[in-house]
């Protein structure tokens, strides 16, 4: 198959660039093929909350005009579509939550004016897990997405939404969040690109908060190219953000062309071990001999804390997350029950009512850590943790370039299966959640199929090592088709 | 550790959570499980080692302690449940 008889909606966006700049499409064309892609195609998976057509054709004659007098960038006129996480002035943001279902926001989030100001058109608000808890998008108020590989399987979570619309070719990019592995399970499982960057580098401010020193925002894409165009325009120093990190933005597109010959590859021995499914296990070696073929070296290397990284997590994000959504009140904002008879009463029936399950585990688990007499056996102790996790990771650093593995230890798993057992679920994150914890970048690719299901291929780096990353990933994708491929039905 | 009915129903109030009498056995049970996973952390020792609040040991940026934005009380209050003259109403507290 030729490059020119891929269809518009299988394009990366930098094809789709391409074509905007040469006029042989419009950005209002593209936007309508999208809306009617979601409008035919979205049903099957639920993948959005919110859809807004009429903005979004707008907002494409005016990228069309700039195009037109040559004052437009790389991204001009690309659909977009944003995690429902991020506040969007006069669009609902619901964090797929009944709490915030009425909750339209008064300002817009950082990654969305900086995305707007690059001239992406907007198309609507992906579902999620709500609040962003959860590895499977099941706990969204709104009901599950599905898989657009098996739609009785899951796409993973929490951005299960932004992977399911990306990889159905219903939208070329989406944003997303990673808290535990919100951004690389879901685009792991979905079979397409997704980058955790380092702690700080895109900005929070706008971005609902769940755990706020494990939070983070970023791109979901088909390519690594396409991921490193969005980072680009989405990362950078935020004076809202007290933990915005002031240090320059490197043009991530442009170094995609380096060679890996000689990169030296870290693989974790603890990764192979128990839980990891064995045809998992064997689609990750044959990726890490492909990159052995392009002259890069393995080395085997030990994080021996990343075993307790899961348990480390569910104390300090639950934590994190009590006191983060204690500020949901029934007063200022948000859902607030009907006719209680005390003040008491109604914090109490407003968000017993306003959140789901998974949400009011995670803050009593978190209220309890963090209640007297309990501080110092959980919260401080996952706190001292997470320093020997980051300190494995450093000793890794010093002899390796970046780190390869599995994202996720199975391919996408059924509707249900993993719901009723909290504790399973979690362990699904097993491999996502150290980079977290020691606020690492990381970035998700695909590299093969299990019985017709995605696997991802994890790649960590060190802090602010995007470029590598983004390159090292792109030169995969040179080499393999893996990322091209489209799920049956939605082709 | 194995949690009581007394201590969820404690949890549930710290949290400001009302729970129905019905769901505490489950409630019960599944913080049990997570708390009892959680508790996997002692197989390490972890005396002298110095916690970890921020990834990058960053600390905390201030700036000056100047008024930067306007006062958009319509705006904010556009979204609340019940306000009148600019203030937001809630259920007596006092009688």
């Amino acid at each position: 198959m030729t490059h020119n008889e891929i269809p518009l909606h299988k394009k990366s966006i930098a094809a789709l660039s391409a074509m905007l700049q040469q006029g042989t499409v419009t950005s209002v064309a593209l936007v309508e093929l999208f809306l009617e892609r979601i409008h035919q195609l979205d049903p099957q998976l639920n993948s959005f909350i919110t859809v807004i057509p009429e903005q979004a054709l707008q907002q494409a004659r005016a990228a069309d005009q700039r195009i037109a007098a040559g004052t437009s960038g790389p991204l001009t006129g690309i659909p977009l579509a944003h995690k429902d996480i991020f506040c969007t002035e006069g669009i609902r943001t619901s964090c797929a939550s009944r709490m915030l279902d009425n909750f339209i926001a008064p300002y817009d989030a950082t990654v969305v004016n900086r995305l707007h100001a690059a001239g992406m058109i907007v198309l609507g608000k992906t579902n999620m897990d709500e609040f962003a808890m959860g590895s499977s998008n099941e706990t969204s108020f709104y009901g599950p997405v599905r898989n657009p590989w098996d739609v009785t399987r899951v796409p993973g979570g929490s951005s299960g939404g932004s992977a399911a619309a990306v990889a159905a070719g219903l939208v070329p990019a989406a944003t997303g969040t990673d808290t535990g592995g919100s951004i690389r399970q879901p685009a792991a499982l979905c079979g397409i690109t997704g980058l955790k960057p380092t702690y700080g580098r895109v900005s929070r401010y706008g971005m609902v908060a769940f755990a706020s020193s494990l939070d983070q925002g970023g791109p979901l894409a088909r390519t690594a190219q396409d991921v490193a165009l969005l980072l680009g325009a989405m990362a950078g120093f935020d004076e809202r953000d007290s933990t915005s990190v002031d240090r320059p933005v490197e043009n991530y597109a442009q170094h995609l062309s380096g060679s890996v010959d000689g990169l030296t590859i870290g693989v974790v021995n603890e990764h192979f071990g128990e839980g990891l499914d064995s045809n998992v296990a064997a689609r990750i070696e044959s990726a890490l001999r492909e990159y052995e073929r392009l002259g890069a070296k393995i080395r085997r290397i030990s994080l021996p804390h990343s075993a307790l990284s899961v348990p480390a997590y569910y104390v300090v994000a639950p934590a994190e997350c009590s006191s983060n959504l204690a500020r949901y009140d029934g007063v200022r904002y948000g859902y607030r029950a009907e006719g209680p008879s005390s003040l008491e009463e109604m914090y109490k029936r407003s968000r017993a009512e306003g959140f789901g399950a998974e949400v009011k585990r995670r803050i009593m688990i978190g209220t309890y850590a963090l209640s007297a007499g309990y501080y110092d056996a959980y919260y401080l102790k996952a706190q001292k943790l997470r320093r020997l996790i980051g300190e494995d990771f450093n000793s890794a650093f010093a002899s390796v370039d970046v780190i390869m593995g599995p994202t996720s230890p199975t391919v996408s798993f059924k509707l249900g299966e993993k719901l009723a057992d909290p504790v399973t679920m979690y362990l699904s994150d097993i491999f996502t959640i150290a980079v977290n914890l020691a606020g690492l970048p990381a970035i998700s690719i695909p590299a093969g199929f299990v019985d017709g299901l995605p696997v991802g291929l994890q790649i960590i780096g060190n802090y602010f090592d995007e470029a590598r990353l983004l390159n090292v990933a792109h030169q995969y994708q040179q080499v393999t088709d893996w990322h091209e491929q489209a799920p049956p039905g939605f082709e | 550790m194995s949690l009581t009915k007394a201590d969820v129903i404690k949890i549930a109030h710290l949290a400001r959570l009302a729970i129905d009498e019905d769901d505490i056995p489950v409630s019960l049970r599944d913080l049990s499980n997570i708390l009892y996973f959680v508790e996997k952390m002692n197989a390490v020792d972890t005396t002298d080692i110095e916690p970890m609040a921020h990834p990058l040991a960053a600390t905390q940026r201030l700036r000056p302690d100047q008024v930067t934005e306007g006062n958009q009380r319509t705006r904010f209050q556009a979204v609340a449940p019940q306000v009148e003259d600019g203030l937001y109403l809630v259920p007596k507290v006092i009688e």
